[in-house]
């Protein structure tokens, strides 16, 4: 994956800053909440949801288990189509191509529509080191990038500032961009619309290249599917002259019949809306309408390495809506910095650590970023059952073991810093094999109760930093039991 | 009926209140209680923390102590869901691992006799006034495990409201976690304890004496936030109310 994030620190210590800041937990707060109530109005009103879900998470599964043979029909029916596939492994190669793509055309300015697959191989800092200027055209995409900011949530990348940051973001960069901001812009929606509207209008009537993901690919026509709330895409797939698509090679879907589902879900899911308002499918070229050069980038990434693992695969069902970022408490608490890719919140929190590996801090760490509540697999439209994934990656940072690691099969050493914790399990794991060992234990603190701390040392400091601990009872309730089984012979039964 | 008290080693450890009044409860409406004295850890923690073969020898321990009962009943959604959840689990991950049924097999039998306690009570013994007097205001916080796991749904509410004497206030956000989550109270603790005082502000905001979850391990992280911050409430579990008679009240 791009080197955008490499050197992040561990999620426990970048959730730190978040917890504390107390306007961007407020802002998250409300938009979490707002969209979680929405979300779930939306999904009430469908009486065959959890059909949908299971379908969804079959047509999935399906085309999974038979990528090989999609991604082959896909490439023919776009090329029968007039477009051009590319095959990408890594971010690098991705980003290589689609430069030299550019490159190709003469110009040194794009517009983009907003694209998890391009901020995942870090494409516009890639083109800007080519001389090449990617403008986003999403809303908050455009506020992220002007803000020379990161995103922090997959639909709604400025979910982290609010309307007077946006306005002061308007004011201060959009000069250097392109149309400067209206004199004397307020902080009302309306009017920040209209002055990103004005400045994006001269950027779309001005390009020749529009770079965009997808959200689906249909492998029986090689048509390209994007969904948004703006139009913004729509322009950027059908202004320019070039069309440069990177669609990660889990995006397929085998027949037109298949989007059925997806167009129901995922807008329910994701803006808690009944439709997408605005649709897009964009079948190759065609000579009266639209660009007349499309090339479509497939991009690996790690993607057939996670398709090798039997349990972490089901991540790759994915389809980007966002719900669970937006139902999950340790997200709405962190903030989607804080997780240390595009991929912010519960599925970030297992797709990075497979798609980049779990070697660096950061991604050993995304594993434990949830307390297993399970709201995210509840709400997720495909089924991914998140927290099962969290539990076998821990695994996989505790223990290591056999994984695919571009293409090969290599057995991972345990990540380091976990040597103490091993110890402990193991050592509580003989003493739960042994009752009278535990009972010894179980004594020992009875009798020394009184002497015993209300905070702990080491590394239960950080809990007790915060919470007070319980007493220690004076007797284990297996020695009550033993006493008086159960009450019955003399004790006081209390 | 004769059934196995599945106490669970943080409740035997740090809550045998809670033992002693399911022991009560479950002795007042007629069912029989044995305490299997070689029982220890459903192994919920070292699997959840990804120490899934450390668990597996105390999963087959779990199966040795308990697999003759008629009925398993434990007072902790999360060490229900672990029996009934994830013992399924470990024995697929075992097979797919090329170590055939043996472990799948071994773990069957306690899978669907485990009840957490106020599924037992309304599922298996159907009564949802269990003759308990507790005349106090009560907020309810459906633990995730609980909630979500073993989809417990309305059932520890319908127990709860007909309880002569309470009074049960609507907590506000009742599902949202509650930040504990086993290790992760540790290892990301500053998220958890943020968790852990909305849980604690929305609680304060019903006006209740007592906060009563399906869980110790919940209540303990709740109750430890409540103290920190001085609110004046109290984490009772729910079999402790359950338990309570006019006779013999909940001190
Ligand atoms: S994991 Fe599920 S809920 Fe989360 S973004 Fe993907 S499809 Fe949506």
């Amino acid at each position: 994956m791009s080197g955008t994030y490499l050197g992040m620190p561990a999620f426990p210590a970048a959730a730190h800053e978040a917890v504390r800041d107390r306007t961007l937990r407020g802002n998250l707060r409300h938009a979490t909440h707002t969209i979680r109530a929405k979300r779930a109005k939306a999904v009430a009103e469908v009486s065959d949801w959890a059909a949908l879900r299971e379908a969804g998470r079959q047509i999935k599964d399906h085309t999974l288990r038979h990528l090989d043979r999609y991604l082959v029909q896909l490439e023919e029916s776009v090329t029968a189509a007039g477009g051009v596939v590319h095959w990408a492994a890594d971010a690098d190669e991705a980003n290589r191509i689609v430069a030299e793509l550019v490159r190709a055309t003469g110009e040194s300015e794009v517009v983009k529509v907003k694209s998890m697959a391009t901020q995942e191989i870090g494409l516009n800092e890639a083109l800007e080191a080519e001389g090449i200027r990617a403008y986003e055209t999403d809303l908050a995409e455009l506020i992220v990038q002007l803000g020379k900011d990161r995103p922090s949530h997959i639909l709604v990348p400025a979910i982290h500032r609010n309307r007077g940051e946006i306005r002061d973001i308007f004011r201060s960069e959009m000069a250097e961009w392109g149309r400067p901001a209206p004199e004397g812009l307020t902080d009302t929606p309306a009017e920040l619309a209209e002055a990103a509207r004005l400045h994006l209008r001269e950027k779309f009537l001005r390009a020749k290249v529009g770079i965009s993901g997808a959200n689906f690919m249909v492998a029986e026509t090689g048509t390209l599917v994007v969904v948004e709330s703006e139009g913004n895409g729509r322009m950027c797939v059908t202004l320019p002259e070039t069309l440069i698509s990177v669609v990660g090679i889990e995006k397929i879907v085998p027949t037109w019949r298949d989007l059925e589902v997806f167009l129901q879900t995922l807008p329910r899911s994701s803006t808690a809306e009944r439709m997408n308002p605005y649709t897009s499918t964009w079948t190759g070229t065609t000579d009266e309408d639209g660009p007349n050069t499309f090339h479509l980038v497939l991009l690996d990434n790690g993607r057939t390495d996670t398709l090798a693992d039997q349990v972490g695969r089901q991540a790759l069902r994915c389809i980007r809506c966002s719900a669970c970022l937006n139902v999950c408490p340790v997200y709405e608490r962190a903030g989607g910095h804080a997780y240390g890719s595009v991929y912010p919140g519960p599925i970030g929190a297992i797709l990075s650590p497979q798609l980049r590996g779990t070697q660096s801090e950061i991604d050993a760490s995304l594993p434990y970023a949830s307390s297993l509540c399970g709201a995210c697999y509840e709400v997720c439209p495909v089924a991914i059952d998140i927290p099962e994934v969290l539990v076998h990656l821990r695994e996989r940072v505790v223990q290591g073991g056999p994984v695919t690691r571009g293409g090969n099969k290599v057995v991972l050493r345990p990540a380091k810093g976990h040597a103490a914790e091993r110890a402990a399990m193991r050592a509580s794991r003989w003493a739960f094999g042994h009752p009278g060992v535990l009972r010894t234990g179980q004594r020992l603190a009875s009798r020394s109760r009184r002497f015993l701390p209300r905070t702990l040392p080491g590394p239960g400091r950080a809990w007790s930093a915060s919470r007070d601990l319980p007493q220690v009872p004076a007797e284990p309730f297996r020695d009550w039991w033993q006493r008086t089984r159960g009450g019955k012979d003399g004790g006081d039964g209390k | 009926m004769r059934v196995a008290l599945f106490l669970t080693c943080v409740n035997d450890t740090l809550y045998p209140d809670t033992g002693r009044a399911v022991v009560k409860l479950l002795t007042r409406l007629g069912v029989e209680v044995d305490f299997p004295m070689a029982q220890t850890c459903c192994g919920q923690a070292h699997y959840n923390t990804g120490y899934r073969h450390e668990a597996e020898p105390l999963a087959v321990k779990f199966s040795d102590v308990f697999r003759d009962y008629e009925a398993i009943v434990t007072p902790s959604g999360s060490c229900g869901a672990m029996v009934r959840e994830l013992y399924p689990r470990m024995g697929e991950r075992a097979r797919a691992e090329g170590r055939g049924d043996a472990l799948a097999a071994t773990l069957a039998p306690v899978v669907p006799k485990t009840y957490e306690l106020t599924e037992f009570l309304v599922d298996v013994l159907g009564v949802t006034d269990v003759g308990a007097y507790y005349p106090h205001k009560v907020t309810y916080h459906p633990t995730c495990h609980g909630l979500r796991g073993l989809g417990l749904g309305d059932r520890p509410r319908r127990l709860l409201q007909a309880v002569k004497g309470l009074e049960l206030a609507e907590l506000p956000g009742a599902e949202e976690c509650c930040g504990f989550g086993g290790t992760f109270a540790l290892k990301n603790s500053d998220v958890s304890a943020a968790m852990g005082v909305d849980k604690v502000r929305n609680a304060e905001s019903t006006g209740a004496e007592v906060l009563c979850a399906a869980d110790n391990s919940c209540l303990m992280h709740i109750g430890g936030t409540m103290a920190r911050l001085r609110v004046g409430m109290r984490p009772v579990h729910i079999a402790e109310i359950l338990a309570s008679t006019e006779e013999e009240p909940l001190a």
